[in-house]
């Protein structure tokens, strides 16, 4: 088992260095550093910029081989090199990462927890009412772009302040700059700004997942085994949880390491939206200010999270499903 | 809760109670006036499944249900342990120990499944949930209804069952997955999990359908055992008239919800009153008639239960029904001997003048085929296999494939078939008879050995040879429908291999419609879809489409082994009919020995990819010398209570070796009841040396075995 997570491991290595390797190489031969200082103003003398991109390994004359050469050196050691106007991207990643995986962390745990659980319960009732309204919601939500679901939120959040009369939910930035509220009230500035961004990310999870959920559930609701458990004595409820849910769990699984990727995508336009500083608010940023470490840097940074999940779901999967551990 | 104790009481109980007729002792479980219905909705009609069935066990007696799909025998035991789904209506009442179940909650009903009444269900591939060890499973069943048991304790206990249900080396097997058991194996475990408490009913649900003979009967000897054990009652429910002939005390026969008929065995089946009971038994190909006698079919398909006729519910397909029969549903009313009811307004009828089913039912008379009276050795060879042999490469690894081992699913096998004949193809699941089939059918050049149908070999023949060849051989599957595109029509279905083959579209319409009525279907229907007819008609329709172009070789792939026997008999006599009237050579492949018996006239025994013994039905089915031929046939249970109870069973030990693994020499002896009983001396021929296949007896000129010790006379 040890074996097999080790061996599972080792590939994700080698599949994290692939990816930002190939987006280093994709972003040096498609951004061009060169126009980014051209545009400034005043323009620098073209020694100026010629000696700035050299020193930030960004020149297009130096061979694509060469530079490439630079950034593993680099990277081996744990460096990404500099920004664009010469900032450590290590600094950077420390300051942005945090905030990232903060969003991703909860929006996934909150929505694929809430996802699972009602996708079950309403496979239990199906076409039972609370079927039917979780899976208007979901196909609502599955039908409406990421994007548009924020903005909507946004826009609740105002009437719902409005209406209250208080800055009850807060939809622009992390945190309010300047507050001096102690260790609780920090806490609480932080979850007000939290809420709207992570409920974000989740809706779309939880409709993905509550969907998933109720049709692995429904398969194996009306199979023998459940049977054969509620045969032996065990009530309905008790059957559904100990075998029916969690042999449905399984291929779940799997589909979270595939979604994955989709949930990345949709943080970074959460972040984008909701004004966090986060690795996805910087790669879009970054393509824009034809930064290439910088973007190479976030590559990596989704890369290690995709594969992290992956390994995540291969060690849930083995604790759910033990027959892998056997063979 | 220890078993000893309890089965000491259980056998005094027993010996007191069920032998008693005076029936002091109250009934374990009394089920009365049950009715179920499963409301419509959503476009679909209310189907009631039940309708006013009643009966009672007491302890260490076992009843019989008897009944084919759709006669609602499943639906009232699951009634009875409570596990119908939530929108069934349930009406009636069903006591166990005298107190009321129908209206329990879930949790109360949860305390008594289980524990007073339990359940084994026919498929126990799917039975145990896939991603806890057996050994949890059973443990589960004493824990919930024990709590303050401990786990290790629970562990032990499980341990036991397991054991006492015949799993060898239990105390390491426990550890296992369900994946890692045979269909034998598990059934043995759900067995173990319904008697873990004690049960006072254990309701089986048909417990051996999905598994071989030779398995089912270790598998019955289990459930004796459990019985013997529990001393609990046992409600038996089944299609196989079989397997309760000798098994139950009293038997119930259903049809379309209701109770037809009911009563001891011996009044069921030698003093039947009731023409579906006699129709249900006379289609039963039988092991014990040596003579052919074509099968009793009933003609038509069971009611739709959305549909009720209003008088008897049989009348549709009863060759006797009169008048008043549509006029109500006849109650089920005593007639001859004590408990011996029937539910027909002539029973009295069939009693006063003894009609038996041959009296009731019309039977026709099967042509003879004139090719048959040609000896075999004058009559060309259709279809010759030599040396055949068929491996498969054995891979692990999901990136990386590697080859871990070969799997011997046809390891050289060699048979002819004669015009006009029928070889029976027979062998277990696992046994290579399928793998046959396929490279018999895929016209390349096997492995090894030689394929020659029709005279040219496979693999040497060109393009225009092989669809000429491909006219000639057709094949018939177990549900043919199931490749075909469901919208078809059923004559575009039939009419597919001609247009194929070029045939004018005029003639295409005529020969379609005679295709209709040779296999007995009418002529109109063409026009409809196949999912309108039942499975009989679907595969009538399948043997229309088979038949189209004139072949002259057809291969059966379990043709009848899907449908109920009432059906199932109709097909069969439709085969032997078409064989005589068309000179077909059938190549019949099957796992159940007593159909083939019927249609056969030559028959193979597979095992693990070879031929154990082949020759005539006849002398086979009469004088089996290979102990596996012995072993499968013993298996069998005949539909006979009387001689049922007289035989003796030879109940082959443990389950089918890896095919990857073949033990070797002999492939049988891990499993041989003779290789057993030999000395150690006589055994180092079965350990070393393969027998080969070869005459054995005397007198026999079509019989060959490959067994180092077969029988050389006859004795059975
Ligand atoms: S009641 Fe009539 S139709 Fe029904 S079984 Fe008897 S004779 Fe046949
Ligand atoms: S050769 Fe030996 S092991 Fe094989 S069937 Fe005969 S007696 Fe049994």
């Amino acid at each position: 088992m040890a074996k097999f997570l080790v061996r599972r491991l080792l590939s994700y290595l080698v599949l994290i260095f692939l990816a930002s390797s190939i987006a280093y190489l994709i972003a040096a031969t498609t951004l061009s550093p060169r126009a980014y200082f051209e545009q400034q103003q005043p323009p620098p003398s073209d020694q100026a910029i010629e000696r700035q991109l050299d020193k930030l390994n960004l020149n297009p004359e130096t061979p694509l081989a060469e530079r490439y050469a630079t950034w593993v050196a680099g990277v081996a050691v744990g460096d990404f090199g500099q920004t664009i106007t010469d900032q450590s991207v290590n600094e950077a990643i420390a300051r942005k990462a945090g905030v990232s995986l903060r969003l991703i962390v909860a929006g996934t745990v909150i929505g694929a927890t809430l996802g699972v659980a009602m996708g079950a319960y309403a496979a239990v009732r199906q076409y039972g009412r609370f079927d039917r309204v979780t899976t208007v919601a979901a196909f609502f939500l599955l039908a409406v772009p990421a994007v548009v679901v924020a903005v909507t939120l946004q826009v609740i959040a105002v009437w719902i302040n409005d209406v209250s009369g208080m800055r009850l939910l807060e939809y622009g930035g992390e945190y309010s700059a300047n507050l001096d509220a102690g260790f609780w009230g920090t806490l609480l500035d932080r979850v007000q700004h939290a809420i709207l961004p992570t409920m974000a990310l989740s809706l779309s999870l939880f409709a993905a997942f509550s969907r998933y959920q109720r049709n692995m559930m429904l398969d194996v609701l009306g199979s023998d085994f459940v049977r054969t458990a509620m045969a032996k004595g065990l009530t309905r409820r008790a059957a559904m949880i100990k075998h029916a849910l969690r042999t449905a769990l399984i291929p779940t699984i799997t589909y979270f390491t595939f979604t994955f990727g989709i949930l990345i995508a949709n943080a970074t336009f959460t972040e984008k939206i909701f004004g966090w500083h986060g690795m996805g608010a910087w790669v879009v940023d970054s393509i824009s200010t034809q930064d290439v470490n910088a973007v190479a840097a976030v590559t990596f940074f989704m890369a290690v999270c995709v594969m992290a999940a992956s390994f995540l779901s291969d060690v849930l999967y083995a604790w759910l499903d033990p027959r892998v551990r056997v063979s | 809760m220890s078993a000893t104790s309890g089965t000491a009481a259980a056998e005094q109980e027993q010996t007191g109670a069920a032998r008693g007729p005076d029936g002091v002792e109250p009934p374990v479980l009394e089920v009365r006036d049950l009715e179920v219905s499963f409301p419509g909705g959503r476009g679909n009609a209310g189907v009631t499944a039940v309708r006013g069935v009643s009966y009672e066990v007491r302890r260490g007696e076992i009843l019989g249900i008897v009944g084919e799909s759709g006669s609602g025998k499943s639906v009232s035991s699951l009634a009875a342990i409570g596990l119908l789904p939530d929108y069934a209506q349930v009406k009636g009442s069903i006591r166990l120990h005298g107190e009321e179940l129908l209206g329990l909650d879930d949790r109360t009903m949860a305390r008594k499944r289980g524990h007073a009444i339990s359940m084994v269900f026919q498929d126990p591939l799917s039975g145990l949930t896939p991603v806890y060890t057996v050994g949890d499973q059973v443990a589960e069943a004493v824990r919930v209804h024990n709590p303050q048991i401990s786990r290790a304790a629970a562990h032990k206990r499980a341990v036991e069952l397991l054991t006492l249900v015949g799993i060898p080396d239990a105390e390491r097997r426990q550890r296992s997955f369900p994946h890692e058991f045979s269909g034998g194996m598990r059934q043995r475990v759900m067995i173990a999990i319904a008697i873990a408490n004690d049960p006072d009913v254990i309701i089986c649900d048909e417990p051996t359908t999905a598994l071989d003979v030779t398995i089912q009967a270790q598998i019955l000897e289990v459930l004796k055992a459990a019985q013997r054990e529990t001393g609990a009652a046992i409600v038996m429910i089944t299609h196989d008239l079989g397997v309760v002939a000798g098994l139950v005390d009293r038997v119930q026969v259903m049809y379309a919800g209701r109770l037809v008929e009911t009563g001891t065995v011996d009044d069921v089946y030698y003093r039947t009153r009731m023409p579906y009971t006699m129709g249900l038994l006379g289609s039963v190909p039988r092991l014990d008639q040596d003579e052919k006698s074509p099968l009793i079919p009933i003609k038509g398909n069971p009611p739709s239960l959305t549909d009720m006729p209003p008088g008897c519910p049989f009348a549709p397909r009863c060759p006797i029904a009169v008048e008043a029969c549509d006029a109500g549903e006849p109650p089920l009313e005593q007639v001859g001997g004590e408990g011996h009811r029937a539910a027909c307004i002539r029973a009295g009828e069939i009693e006063s003048n003894s009609w038996t089913a041959h009296d009731v039912y019309p039977v026709s008379e099967i042509a003879h085929d004139p090719v048959s009276q040609v000896p075999r050795e004058d009559r060309g060879t259709v279809l010759r296999v030599e040396g055949l042999a068929k491996h498969h490469p054995l891979m692990r690894g999901a990136l990386f494939k590697r080859r871990v081992g070969t799997v011997y699913a046809v390891d050289g096998l060699s048979f002819d078939i004669r015009e006009g004949e029928t070889l029976g193809l027979v062998g277990e699941s696992g046994c290579g008879k399928s793998s046959t089939l396929m490279e018999i059918l895929s016209l390349d050049k096997p492995q090894q050995g030689t394929v020659e149908v029709l005279g040219k070999e496979s693999g040497r023949l060109s393009n225009r040879e092989r669809f000429d060849v491909r006219r000639d051989v057709q094949v018939v599957f177990q549900d043919p429908m199931s490749s075909l595109d469901p919208r078809m029509r059923v004559f575009e279905i039939i009419a597919e291999p001609l247009r194929t083959h070029g045939y004018a579209k005029d003639r295409i319409r005529s020969r379609v419609l005679e295709l209709m009525e040779l296999v007995g279907l009418d002529g109109s229907a063409v026009t409809r879809s196949p999912a309108e007819f039942s499975g009989g008609q679907r595969q009538r329709i399948g043997i229309a489409r088979a038949l189209a172009l004139e072949p002259k070789l057809l291969v059966l792939d379990e043709p009848v082994s899907a449908l109920d026997v009432s059906i199932q008999a109709g097909v069969i006599n439709l085969l032997e009919e078409l064989k005589a009237r068309l000179g077909l050579s059938y190549l019949f492949v099957a796992h159940d020995l007593s159909v083939v018996r019927h249609i056969a006239d030559r028959v193979a025994v597979m095992y693990l990819g070879k031929i154990v013994e082949i020759g005539d039905v006849q002398s086979i089915y009469r004088r089996p010398t290979h102990p596996y031929t012995k072993a499968l046939l013993s298996a069998i249970p005949l539909p006979d209570p009387e001689k049922e109870r007289r035989r003796e069973h030879i109940v082959l030990q443990g389950d089918l070796p890896n095919p990857a693994d073949p033990p070797s020499g002999c492939r049988f002896r891990t499993r041989c009841q003779k290789f057993a009983v030999l000395s150690e001396d006589d055994r180092s021929a079965c350990r070393e040396r393969e027998p080969e296949l070869r005459h054995r007896v005397e007198g026999a000129a079509d019989q060959a075995a490959a067994c180092h010790y077969a029988d050389t006379e006859g004795s059975r």
